[in-house]
């Protein structure tokens, strides 16, 4: 047992009568350098540790959980959250379908997430892949003018929960990303790009795919224009895919649905989208940077088909949201760190591939505008109503090819009518950091709004 | 039922002693600069939604971070173990980028502790759970009272009291103690289209003495109120049309257009199309902007920001001329002048940056309902819900979270939720009109993944022109 579980499970000895007890604990330490001019300008290396306890009493119209957290794991903190925690519950309202997890049975998938190398890497070496990337990307291309920031960091992390219902759950995993941001000029104007890898450690990640991605994208932005307003199709990237992807996730978590805060909200078995999207979160494929063992609840992740071939197939579900709607958990409670309360999210998803690759979707869209990057996602964009509205930067596409790169425009329509407006799924899947990986899409009924 | 979570919060964080050894030590390799920043924070949140008090929660983390500067490079290093020994090991790890090794102590001076005590009148811990959870419940109801469209209501109370002790190399020694509280409702009306959102916050750098019944009936009827009528409301136009921003958060369009602009670190990389334009002419004459962390109570206020400056007001544009930016310690430092009282970092786990306070455009000398009138077409943003800018193009977008059409010079229909877009330094010309009605709004700030709390404010004012994201024609 890791001595982070058994830590966990010794605190539940402190349960009182009539009560149920959950600990989540997690630690981790995080390495962070940022290079500047050839030179480290930050370099930070850091451990910690947070505890999160509930605390969850029985009454006559069902059960009331407190939570508390604390910042360390000293026993003035732990003693504190417990007090805390218990306080707490004696505040909310019964509700009878607040529960804890117990054990369903669905075996752990077998994954492994963690590669000791992130821990094993010199300092020295880390270094100087941020070193390397500012200087891959300045060397690149004359008209880079600036590297505002050329990052590396990494993280390995550990978590337990135990609970008194029975669950007992550990596990770990380490990530490792550069990052880099380019400007590019020519003359009085400036543009920007930023490129990216990710992966479990050192080894997986490749410089040159960020620093070519950095530089294309800000290159390939000078002399852009502001386009004029039209309506048609948009082909976004899988960067931009993935964050459609993620939003569209959000409305099909099951704790928006039984609160009536999605537009999913009562169409199970409908068509909610074109049969070329079949959505699955699917947190057992390792492939996946979100890839993960036990939800924040300590069950096992598992596969769920969300959409398939068009037709709304299911929702995920939390021990509670699953309860509420009459059903069980799928496995998909998340909550952000040790703070809170599960809510029910997706972690790992993932599109069906189609079976063109990106020029292929050019070439079939002929005339339309290519997507490559989003702006006031979280401002324009409602996923209960469905309105979606974002600022963008890209090009146009004209006559089957990439044409004039665009900026200081928006594209628009509802959340509903782009799933079901898909034309064209691609076949070039990137595993992103997020909880969404995704490949080039082809979307119609856009609206451009500029000059 | 008592509660223990400010047990030990009236203790000094560090003895000064230790403040100094630590600092000796940082210095100790030959560094330029060291600083250690010790932080308490108990955080207190409790929600309700569908009519039930979901959870309370709270939470209590202490740490510290130390940094060390040599050259250009800085080292940063936090732990949540807040002994000398503990101090020590992250002052050894941060100062690890100080390669010379030429050892030894270097002998730090500190000035005399500079405290700042919380202005909060009623202190959230004093404030018993069952009256926040009364006033909860009031929310949700006055809520569903407005209308039966109304069909959820999300109430959300949180409060932190921060206390944060600040010393570096160069003397400086402060403490502070920040209470912030904030109350929000948010509504779901459902209709014949569809359903609709509204939302509206309370929040101030106070404890809870603003909470007062009658300010959160307004609030959730004001939230509710959007909602219901969005229900009503046609999708948005798309292309260049004037806009009327109603006074408050619209604010948030200068601190996306040029606030992120006007922070030194951008300008400093030559990230920023404002870089080197100081004495020019960069917006209307009638905008006077102005960052303030000395507002008394509003949410971006700062008696002594996360480096130990005293919280400032800078002016940034006058009458239109770009005047100066902002800066925080260390790249004042470099530049040989003072902070301007900007550094803000989100906890001791975070490098303190350049950051916004409370950014503001002065008021005009217009009549807000002169300027409507005045617009025979167009639309009227009643309320802004965030927005997001890069700072070496300019561009930046604002979502209208609640917005009308002007038509013949009156506000008419309701419009869908959109995201507006411009480029900074042109938008900030086309302010044609500012009105007299000031007031302010707050917003939680992120940069580089670091949150802080930041106030926006405006009076009404118009935009010639600006770009609507919306779908219709």
């Amino acid at each position: 047992m890791s001595e982070l579980l058994q830590r966990a499970r010794d605190l539940l000895e402190q349960v009182g009568a009539g009560e149920e007890m959950e600990v989540f604990v997690s630690r981790g330490t995080e390495t962070e350098v940022q290079a500047y001019q050839g030179e480290v300008e930050n370099l930070s290396s850091s451990s910690s540790a947070e505890i999160g306890i509930r605390i969850l009493i029985d009454g006559p119209q069902g059960a009331r959980v407190g939570t508390a957290y604390a910042g360390s794991l000293d026993d003035e903190a732990i003693a504190e959250a417990l007090f805390n925690a218990r306080d707490n519950a004696h505040f909310a309202t019964e509700d009878e379908f607040v529960a804890f997890a117990r054990p369903d049975g669905v075996t752990a998938a077998s994954l492994q997430l963690t590669d000791p190398a992130v821990t094993t890497t010199s300092m020295d070496d880390k270094v100087a892949m941020a070193i390397e990337l500012e200087a891959m990307v300045r060397a690149g291309d004359t008209r880079i003018r600036q590297v505002d920031s050329a990052n590396y960091s990494d993280y390995l992390a550990e978590a337990a929960i135990a609970s008194t219902t029975g669950i007992a759950a550990a596990f770990d995993r380490s990530g490792s990303y550069v990052s880099v941001e380019a400007i590019a000029s020519d003359g009085d104007e400036d543009q920007t790009g930023w490129g990216l890898s990710v992966g479990r450690a050192p080894g997986d990640l490749s410089l040159e795919t960020a620093a070519r991605d950095a530089i294309r994208r800000a290159t390939r932005m000078l002399g852009a224009v502001k386009a004029p307003s039209s309506k048609g199709v948009a082909v976004f990237d899988p960067r931009t895919a993935a964050t459609l992807w993620s939003i569209m996730g959000g409305a099909l978590s099951g704790d928006a649905v039984v609160r009536g805060r999605s537009f999913f909200a009562g169409r199970l078995g409908e068509v909610v989208a074109s049969e070329l999207v079949t959505l699955i979160d699917d947190p057992t494929d390792a492939r996946h940077f979100a890839a993960s063992i036990y939800d924040s609840e300590g069950l096992a992740c598992r596969r769920n088909e969300l959409i398939r071939a068009g037709y709304l197939q299911q929702f995920v579900y939390d021990t509670v949201s699953g309860r509420r709607a009459g059903t069980a958990s799928t496995g998909n409670a998340v909550r952000g760190g040790v703070a809170g309360s599960p809510s029910a999210g997706c972690r790992a998803l993932q599109l069906l591939p189609g079976d063109y690759d990106q020029d292929e979707i050019f070439r079939r869209v002929g005339h339309g505008v290519f997507v490559e990057s989003l702006t006031g996602v979280h401002s324009g964009v409602n996923p209960i109503s469905g309105d979606f509205s974002v600022g963008i930067t890209g090009l146009m596409i004209r006559d089957g090819v990439l044409a004039e790169p665009i900026r200081e425009v928006t594209i628009a329509s509802t959340l509903q009518r782009m799933l079901l407006d898909v034309m064209f799924v691609g076949s070039d899947v990137q595993w992103l950091p997020g909880t969404a990986a995704a490949q080039t899409i082809a979307i119609d009924g856009i609206v451009l709004s500029g000059s | 039922m008592g509660t223990v979570i400010l047990k030990n919060m009236s203790e000094t964080l560090v003895q000064r002693d230790v403040v100094q050894r630590v600092l000796n030590e940082s210095m100790g390799r030959g560094a330029d600069f060291a600083e250690v920043f010790v932080e308490d924070r108990a955080n207190a949140s409790a929600s309700l939604d569908q009519r039930r008090i979901q959870e309370l929660s709270s939470g209590r983390s202490r740490g510290a971070g130390v940094r060390v500067v040599v050259g250009d490079t800085t080292g940063f290093a936090h732990t949540a173990d807040l002994s000398e020994t503990g101090l020590l090991a992250a002052a050894r790890a941060a100062a690890a980028v100080a390669r010379e090794g030429r050892g030894g102590v270097r002998e730090v001076t500190l000035s005399d502790l500079v405290e700042y005590p919380s202005r909060a009148e009623v202190s959230p811990a004093s404030v018993p759970k069952a009256r926040k959870i009364e006033l909860m419940m009031r929310a949700d109801e006055v809520a569903r009272a407005s209308a039966d469209a109304i069909s959820q209501v999300q109430v959300g109370l949180a409060d932190s009291t921060r206390r944060f002790l600040v010393a570096n190399s160069d003397g400086v020694f402060a403490a502070d103690e920040q209470v912030r509280t904030r109350f929000a409702v948010s509504c779901v009306a459902t209709g014949d289209g569809g359903m609709q959102t509204g939302y509206r916050p309370l929040a101030a750098t106070r404890g809870f003495e603003f909470l007062t019944t009658d300010a959160i009936e307004d609030a959730a009827r004001a939230a509710a109120q959007q909602a219901i009528t969005k229900l009503s409301a046609r999708p948005a136009p798309s292309g260049d049309l004037p806009v009327v921003l109603a006074g408050g958060s619209g604010g948030i369009l200068f601190h996306e257009a040029c606030g992120h602009g006007l922070e030194a670190d951008a300008i400093m990389k030559q990230a920023s199309v404002y870089a080197g334009k100081v004495g020019q002419q960069v917006a209307s004459p009638l905008v006077t902007l102005v960052d303030d962390g000395t507002m008394t109570g509003e949410w971006g206020y700062l008696a002594v920001d996360d480096e130990g400056r005293p919280g400032a007001r800078n002016v940034l544009i006058e009458n239109g001329i770009l005047t100066d930016y902002m800066w925080d310690y260390l790249r004042a430092r470099k530049e040989g002048r003072t902070s301007s009282g900007n550094g803000r970092r989100q906890s001791y786990q975070h490098l303190p940056m350049v950051r916004m306070t409370n950014t503001y455009l002065l008021a005009g000398d217009a009549d807000a309902e002169e300027i409507v009138a005045q617009t025979p077409r167009g639309v009227y943003v009643a309320q802004l819900g965030g927005g997001q800018v890069n700072t070496a193009t300019g561009d930046f977008v604002f979502g209208a979270t609640a917005a009308f059409m002007i038509e013949n010079g009156r506000i008419t229909t309701p419009l869908r939720d959109c995201n507006l877009i411009g480029n900074g330094p042109e938008i900030l010309r086309r302010v044609d009109a500012v009105a007299t009605d000031f007031s302010t709004t707050p917003g939680t700030c992120g940069k580089d993944g670091q949150q802080v709390p930041v106030g926006c404010g405006q009076a009404t004012l118009r935009l010639s022109g600006i770009t609507i994201g919306g779908t219709a024609a």
